[in-house]
């Protein structure tokens, strides 16, 4: 988990039940395995229950996966910084407020400050208000680091502090006022019918996915013969492509089936003066922006934690701190590049919540501090340090996300909903232990 | 027997922590292709010492001179650069690391594009394992899985790896068994041999006799003196371990 999958040479006479030898053939971790299946449960619990109390599931409809896939985006972009933070041993309870404060002055730019000198819709104004944006966001995320690094205060305290400072100083920004609507063009950034890149798009984008998943798993085997390391059986070769590429696809069809509401078609229509009646025009929505920047980060953040040397000492300093300076590593440069990362992330996920929204509220991320620390640990991140996985939080932001808009189809207050998430990451993180005692 | 310039000179180093002299007006030297052992009992200030030479504390006072010339030596960074390697007593591995991740941690090989080249540091390092430890397999797993003598080879292998010219060993031994004991003896006389010199931190009176060209015993954070090991007994050195004394006959 801490190197590359890559470098891990597979056995070919592992004993045991089927299930460890296919999960030793094709070098799947076992725990990746159970937090699939995890989720698969949640899924399918939620489908069934609307079918058997309501008379029909709303779960696994093309509508809800596509929202799902929306709202979870902001928690999981923040969730893969995460992982950094607390592999190093560290915390950041901070980033729902930076967010918000981010996303306050975000607002504020492109709606009050920018306007008057270009002009209202001006192309420019949302790039300039997302470079701003994401340069604030790795000022704050590094001065935490600096005070918590050079100042050696603990990560909770400064974080803690920065929870209700940078809230009361969105407050203060517009007097609490909602600032709203945004630029047309930042909303994009939110997702939504015109923030998706269409039925064409998400074909080739899907193409283009399975096409690096087969690449990667032809490299990967040369690389190993290179080496004279031992390979993996070709029949696992071949399942985890054909696994890899049906997950793409399949989720390709699904953005597919998900069409643009009839008011938007109805006004899509009259703007390019069409002659078709909106009730036979279906415009599939495809994967929304949010969803491709979410991705993109993931795989960002993956190339950077198990392929650079940065990656490499972000676990070094969770393993050994000591160990990690006496090998001649700048533990507390570090530090601050890793909170200046998670700066620049909840800065990021401050662009998608309130292009999603279209404004910035002064409760923009509230609370979302402990949704994304859920998802990192839940995603198997361990707060001892030294432990985690950018998919693994992804998939944490998913289950999290899962059981929070699952609830809300049938209907569960928000009381019961905290309740549930509560427990579950009490229960995930004690399966976590067992599964670590286990394995040892 | 030493003639020429020593490859280290410790000069007159001192370091206090909280008004406690941890380290008061020490002066050691080693010469290429020796072992000079380090005693004294916990707290005499040996690794105090040594740290100052291997980057990990810096000293209030005092130099460090490599092959005739002064050098500063701020953090561990420096120590490496000036082909200095250490074995801690801790080993200073990262438990969630493979042998390869610890064996280059600080100093990865990397490909063209500036990426970790996993493969080509498992390849080395299945090579310098195979060299010091036939027997080591556990190639894959975090080093938190493995025993203590294979733990501790990983470290050793780790401080060899880079063509140390000087090498701190800070109770290289004491987790290990005869078998691994014999095994780590047999390298530090391997290493003489290339020319190497070692500062062996060590409790053991009998591998000092056995491994040490010269022994310098230091107790209460003061050098109580350096003798050469050959010239004197296990008990002349005992007593100056443990009476603070020098053995009059050996000057």
């Amino acid at each position: 988990m801490t190197t590359a999958p890559h470098s891990r040479p597979a056995s070919n006479d592992v004993k045991g039940s089927l299930f460890s030898r296919f999960a030793a053939a094709t070098e799947i971790d076992t725990r990746l395995l159970g937090m699939a299946g995890a989720l698969l449960l949640i899924w399918f619990g939620f489908h069934f229950y609307g079918v058997l109390v309501r008379g029909e599931g709303f779960f696994l409809t093309p509508r809800n996966l596509w929202n799902l896939s929306v709202q979870m985006c902001s928690i999981g972009v923040m969730a893969t910084g995460m992982v950094l933070v607390i592999v190093t041993r560290n915390i950041d309870l901070s980033v729902g407020s930076v967010l918000g404060f981010v996303g306050m002055v975000m607002g504020l730019l492109q709606v009050e400050w920018l306007p008057p000198y270009l002009g209202l819709g001006h192309p420019a104004i949302w790039i300039i208000t997302v470079a701003v944006g994401l340069s604030l966001g790795v000022l704050i995320g590094a001065l935490n680091g600096v005070l918590i690094a050079y100042l050696a205060i603990p990560s909770f305290i400064v974080t803690l502090g920065g929870l209700m400072a940078w809230r009361g100083a969105a407050f203060l920004m517009a007097s609490g006022r909602t600032i709203s609507p945004v630029d047309s063009n930042f909303a994009l950034l939110g997702g939504g019918p015109y923030g998706s890149v269409g039925s064409t798009g998400s074909w080739i984008i899907g193409a283009v996915a399975c096409a690096a998943i087969i690449y990667g798993l032809f490299a990967s085997r040369a690389n190993r013969r290179k080496h004279d390391f031992p390979q993996r059986p070709v029949w696992a070769e071949a399942f985890m492509g054909a696994f890899g590429c049906a997950l793409v696809l399949g989720s390709v069809l699904v953005v597919d089936n998900y069409f643009w509401p009839k008011g938007i078609v109805k006004k899509y229509i009259e703007d390019n003066h069409l002659t078709v009646a909106p009730e036979d025009l279906f415009i599939a929505q495809g994967f929304a922006y949010p969803v491709l920047i979410l991705v993109v980060v993931a795989m960002l953040m993956t190339v950077l934690m198990t392929r650079t040397r940065f990656g490499r000492y972000v676990f070094a300093i969770g393993g050994n701190p000591e160990a990690a300076a006496l090998s001649g590593i700048n533990v507390r440069w570090m530090t601050v590049k890793i909170y200046a990362l998670m700066g620049m992330l909840a800065a990021l996920s401050a662009v998608i919540s309130s292009a999603r929204l279209t404004s910035a509220t002064n409760a923009l991320g509230q609370t979302d501090e402990l949704y994304v620390i859920a998802a990192a640990v839940i995603g198997g991140t361990s707060l001892a340090g030294g432990v985690g996985t950018i998919y693994g939080a992804v998939l944490g932001a998913l289950v999290t996300e899962s059981l929070r808009t699952g609830m809300v189809l049938i209907g569960f207050d928000t009381a019961v909903q905290n309740i549930v998430v509560g427990l579950v990451l009490i229960v995930a993180v004690y399966l976590d232990i067992i599964y670590r005692k286990r394995t040892k | 027997m030493n003639t020429g310039t020593p490859l280290v000179e410790m000069r007159d180093i001192s370091i206090a922590f909280g008004g406690i002299k941890a380290v008061d007006h020490v002066t050691i030297d080693l010469y290429p292709g020796e072992v000079v052992g380090l005693l004294g009992h916990n707290g005499a200030g040996k690794s105090t010492l040594i740290k100052c030479l291997s980057g990990a504390y810096n000293a209030d006072s005092g130099q460090v001179l490599i092959n005739g010339n002064e050098v500063e030596i701020k953090n561990p960074r420096d120590a490496r650069s000036q082909n200095i390697e250490t074995i801690y007593q801790t080993l200073a591995l990262a438990d969630n690391l493979t042998a390869a991740g610890n064996l280059f941690l600080g100093r990865e090989l990397v490909s063209s594009r500036g990426f970790l080249d996993e493969s080509a540091m498992e390849a080395e390092t299945r090579k310098i394992m195979g060299r010091l430890n036939p027997n080591f397999r556990k190639f894959n797993v975090p080093v938190s899985a493995l025993s203590g003598g294979q733990r501790q080879s990983v470290a050793i292998a780790r401080a060899v790896y880079f063509n140390a010219k000087i090498l701190i060993m800070d109770e290289p031994t004491a987790a290990l068994g005869p078998h691994e004991t014999q095994m780590v003896s047999e390298l530090i006389q391997e290493l003489k041999t290339q020319g190497l010199g070692i500062f062996l931190i060590e409790h053991d009176i009998h591998n000092v006799m056995k491994l040490c060209d010269r022994a310098s015993v230091m107790k209460n954070g003061q050098l109580v003196g350096t003798v050469n090991v050959n010239e004197v007994t296990d008990e002349d050195i005992l007593s100056m371990i443990i009476l603070g004394k020098k053995p009059a006959k050996a000057a």
